[in-house]
């Protein structure tokens, strides 16, 4: 596909650098040739010097063959209008950045006015993140599947869990929880388990299955499931904004800590729901007379990293059983992943993440489309859902008939209202929703999990 | 640096090119030469090296930029001493260092030669020569990346190394189908004059063999008098005009595949390129016509071939310009310095840099006249940012003191001044023939051992303007963690 984005800043590397790796005809515009300098040095990428809204630059760029244009500069405005333009100069697909609150509500109306065929909000993204983890509190990660109804959770392996030295066969004969073990990250290296698989210590487990089912698990192996109902939050940003809406629906009760009297009292009026406090939040004299030490969850999102990172850490110390640190740079999470923190959201994957998710789909229009696609282990892995149709070679073959790809692994099928965990009796029908995990491998139709010729 | 990948890259070329060895394997068979055993044990010898190098496993794939000129320099000599093995061992080039010379030569598109008699020699040590001159053209390690699959981005600075050009770019965003897109272009436009040399009545071999010297802006003939031999105004005005063809940028010609004329005929280099070779060529018409030429007509036909020759680095001759007036060779010597434009197969310091170093100068004027004036360079409308202002002024310098350092130990032969000075600035500028002994009806066969190093250093510098060549000799390039 050719794809053109627009703006080189964080989103626009990392979806650069993601886009050309799938084997897409990337080509960035950015006004900054320091910008570009680093892109055009170290991905396999055509990096042109200018403005995005302008036609000139754009038709350069080759807009009228172009598959997609992806406006990610800092600006609003500048992102819809470049999008406006390229629809205008024949691009297929546009996808624009707009992240301002003011716009939020008027989303769907300025979508079709401009005739976009997505929107992405950074903030929102990461506050509903955010509230996912929050909602479901042993989840280091949690990504859900067919609305909901199957979910796939990230959880670290502590010396104290029942399942240290078992194997997956056992594990399952013991909890009969009915879900699967899909992946595991074991001192960097990745594997996608089979039953005489042993778990150890510190193993990172990605687990999938109905969410009830999930919980059950968790419970049976001796992690306590508490439902949050109060949550603090440090800095009162756009996510925080964004947070706070979604954890009011969900009857959880938000503390924001925010250093500008200004934004306070702006929040006030935005979140009437909402405690507001004034004040720097990482003192911890201040975190201590808010009642840190009551709170379900700990949540930094101001805009400094290492704020963040010391602030989660102080709440980690002060025994608050959730913390979750936004950061922004890659770089960190290496440094942080064994200090405490339960989980680190990185806005600008989380973005990338959606909009992968959508040009994989448009890569395959014509085959199956993907309803979801999550990458995990520094994306490595993905899990990836497809819907079956009358283009899928295998319905109703036993799955152990089929001679699957190795690395692929199916791990869910969701047929109306059931949900099966398949053992190699069962088969995929039309209209069903398949869950894989892969392994260091692109998915694009449902018909790539067996090997050709079979 | 990343040593092994850089082992491996040099092998994967050494692959290529026994493989590029295999058609002149094909001529030594056709026409029955003796050559036939000398080809296929240059092309095991080759081979085997490449492929052993090949099998080195790397861990990380990763090049950085000094890994990136690494790969070119060693990979460029590595490739002109394999290129050497067949002249060595067939003897047609006894000597090894007159071989190194001449294989240099054709890589690095001058056409300079050692040989006295050329038509002597047999047609497959020809053809390889010629060969050769494609093959370095458009750039051997640009061959790799077209038509290896495993190209990742960081192979950008590899290509960066190799192009001609203040800053060589990709054409699309993939850098292997930038690539592709460039020998493609280059094999259209050679079979291209392949046909239309058929066409004026050529031979087959002498066809192939002017059309690869002529699209890679070389200059080997397989004609002792060079294109004189065939004394046919068809065949001489083909070359020139596909001479003229090569020395312009390449994206160009991808540009008017997608029909944006505009742009091709606005861009600056272009039109500088185009004003310089006609004033040149109208300048030399007033001075040789009547002079040294009877007609108009004559001294025309031998102006647009010498000086489309000479500027484009190329270095076929049909006329013996060391009997021209003062003035016109002068012009010529001026056109090697200039060369061809950036992004071509042609060497010299190219059009793009001297319009910049005008437009430099320009502006220097022009800040006394108006000291606090904001004033930026432009290049077809865009900025040029200092940065690249300032490394075309010192590759400017660098290159005056190159041509300077090698004047001084080539003059040591004790030739005259004239024949020290072009024989340097026509391989530094990758021309070929230069002026008095070393001129169109001459060549470097007399010049002592030490000479023909130097002037082998000199191709290979000016073919891969000078960085890379010249990081080898830097200490501090070698050491392991350098900082």
């Amino acid at each position: 596909m050719k794809i053109i984005i627009i703006g080189d800043g964080k989103l626009g590397y990392n979806l650069a650098e993601n886009l050309s790796k799938e084997n897409n005809d990337v080509t960035i515009i950015d006004k900054n040739p320091e910008a570009l300098k680093k892109a055009g040095e170290y991905l396999d990428v055509m990096c042109i010097k200018g403005n995005g809204l302008s036609t000139q630059i754009l038709l350069e760029a080759g807009i009228k063959e172009a598959d997609l244009l992806i406006a990610a500069t800092a600006s609003d405005e500048t992102n819809m209008v470049c999008c406006l333009t390229a629809k205008k100069l024949g691009a297929a697909h546009t996808i624009a950045r707009i992240r301002d609150p003011e716009y939020a509500d008027e989303l769907d109306k300025l979508k079709a006015d401009l005739d976009l065929d997505m929107v992405i909000n950074p903030e929102q993204a990461v506050a509903s993140e955010i509230a996912r983890l929050i909602e479901f509190p042993p989840a280091l990660n949690i990504e859900t599947f067919s609305k909901g109804r199957v979910v796939m959770m990230e959880m670290k392996v502590t010396p104290d869990m029942s399942i240290v030295n078992m194997s997956l066969n056992n594990i399952s004969k013991w909890t009969n929880a009915g879900i699967l073990i899909g992946g595991v990250l074991r001192d960097g290296t990745v594997v996608i388990p089979n039953g005489d698989f042993v778990i150890k210590q510190n193993d990172t487990l990605y687990i999938v299955g109905q969410p009830s089912k999930v919980v059950q698990f968790c419970k049976r192996i001796g992690i306590h499931v508490q439902r949050i109902k109060n949550v603090m939050v440090m800095g009162g940003g756009r996510i925080a904004y964004y947070l706070a809406k979604y954890l009011d629906e969900m009857d959880i009760k938000v503390k924001i800590i925010e250093i500008n009297r200004e934004r306070c009292i702006e929040l006030t009026e935005l979140l009437p729901k909402a405690l507001i406090v004034c004040g720097d939040g990482t003192d911890e004299s201040l975190l201590h007379s808010e009642n840190l030490t009551s709170m379900g969850a700990f949540i930094s999102v101001t805009d400094k990293d290492e704020e963040n990172i010391i602030a989660a850490l102080m709440a980690k110390q002060n025994g608050v059983q959730k913390v979750i640190a936004k950061i922004n740079r890659v770089n960190y999470t290496f440094a942080i992943n064994n200090m405490g923190i339960n989980s680190v959201v990185i806005p600008k994957l989380i973005t990338a993440n959606h909009i992968l998710r959508y040009v994989r789909g448009l890569q395959n229009a014509m085959g199956d489309p993907i309803d979801a696609l999550y990458r995990i282990m520094d994306g490595r892995v993905e899990a990836i859902e497809f819907t079956a149709n009358e283009h899928t070679k295998f319905l109703d073959t036993p799955l152990k008939d089929l001679k699957i790809v190795k690395g692929i692994l199916v791990a869910s099928i969701v047929r109306k209202n059931e949900i099966i965990i398949p053992h190699g009796s069962d088969v995929i029908k039309a209209d069903d929703k398949v869950i894989l995990i892969a392994k260091d491998k692109k998915l694009a139709d449902l018909n790539d999990i067996v090997e050709p010729g079979v | 640096m990343n040593y092994r990948m850089i082992a491996k890259s040099i092998g994967t070329v050494l692959c290529i090119e026994a493989a590029c060895m295999l058609p002149s394997l094909l001529v030594a068979f056709i026409y029955q030469e003796a050559t036939t055993v000398p080809f296929v044990v240059s092309i095991l010898l080759t081979a085997v090296v490449g492929l052993a190098l090949l099998s080195i496993k790397s861990p990380i794939s990763r090049l950085y930029s000094r890994d990136g000129f690494a790969i070119v320099a060693l990979g460029w000599i590595h490739i002109s001493a394999f290129g050497a093995l067949p002249f060595i061992l067939s003897g047609a080039i006894p000597s090894v260092v007159d071989a190194l010379f001449e294989s240099v030569s054709g890589f690095s598109t001058t056409g300079a030669s050692i040989l006295k008699n050329v038509e002597a020699l047999p047609k497959s040590i020809l053809f390889w020569r010629s060969f050769t001159h494609w093959m370095g053209g458009m750039g051997v390690l640009i061959l790799m990346i077209a038509i290896l699959p495993s190209v990742n981005a960081s192979t950008i600075n590899i290509m960066k190394a190799e192009s001609p050009g203040p800053s060589p770019g990709k054409i699309v965003p993939k850098i292997s189908e930038t690539a592709k897109i460039l020998y493609t272009i280059y094999i259209v436009l050679t079979v291209i004059q392949v046909v239309l040399l058929l066409a004026g009545g050529m031979t087959l071999f002498d066809a192939l063999i002017h059309a690869f010297g002529t699209t890679s802006t070389g200059g080997f003939s397989s004609k002792n008098a060079s294109v004189a031999a065939y004394g046919s105004v068809y065949i001489e005005t083909v070359i020139t005009i596909f001479m003229f063809l090569c020395g312009v940028n390449f994206t160009l010609y991808y540009l008017l595949s997608k029909r944006n004329l505009k742009t091709v005929l606005r861009d600056e280099e272009l039109r500088f390129y185009f004003g310089i070779v006609f004033t040149a060529i109208v300048l030399i018409v007033l001075n040789t016509s009547g002079t040294v030429y009877c007609t108009i007509g004559e001294s025309i036909r031998y102006a647009a071939f010498q000086v489309s020759s000479i500027i484009t680095t190329t270095g076929y001759a049909t006329a013996d310009f060391n009997i021209w007036p003062v003035f016109s060779q002068l012009i010529l010597v001026l056109l090697m310095f200039i060369g061809a434009s950036a992004g071509s197969t042609g060497g010299g310091l190219k059009c793009i840099r001297i319009l910049l170093l005008a437009k430099i100068i320009k502006r220097e004027i022009a800040k006394i006249n108006h000291p606090s004036a904001v004033q930026t360079v432009k290049i077809n409308g865009r900025i040029v940012d200092e940065e690249t202002l300032s490394g075309i002024m010192a590759f400017f310098f660098f290159w005056i003191l190159i041509f300077a350092v090698s004047v001084l130990v080539v003059s040591l032969d004790g030739k005259d001044l004239i024949t020290s000075t072009t024989a340097v600035a026509a391989t530094l500028n990758n021309i070929g023939p230069g002026l008095g002994l070393v001129g169109p009806m001459g060549n470097f066969a007399d010049l002592s051992v030490l000479s023909k190093l130097v002037l082998s250093v000199c191709m290979i510098v000016g073919r891969l303007e000078i960085y890379p060549i010249m990081l080898l000799f830097l200490p501090s390039f070698w050491k392991r963690g350098n900082i």
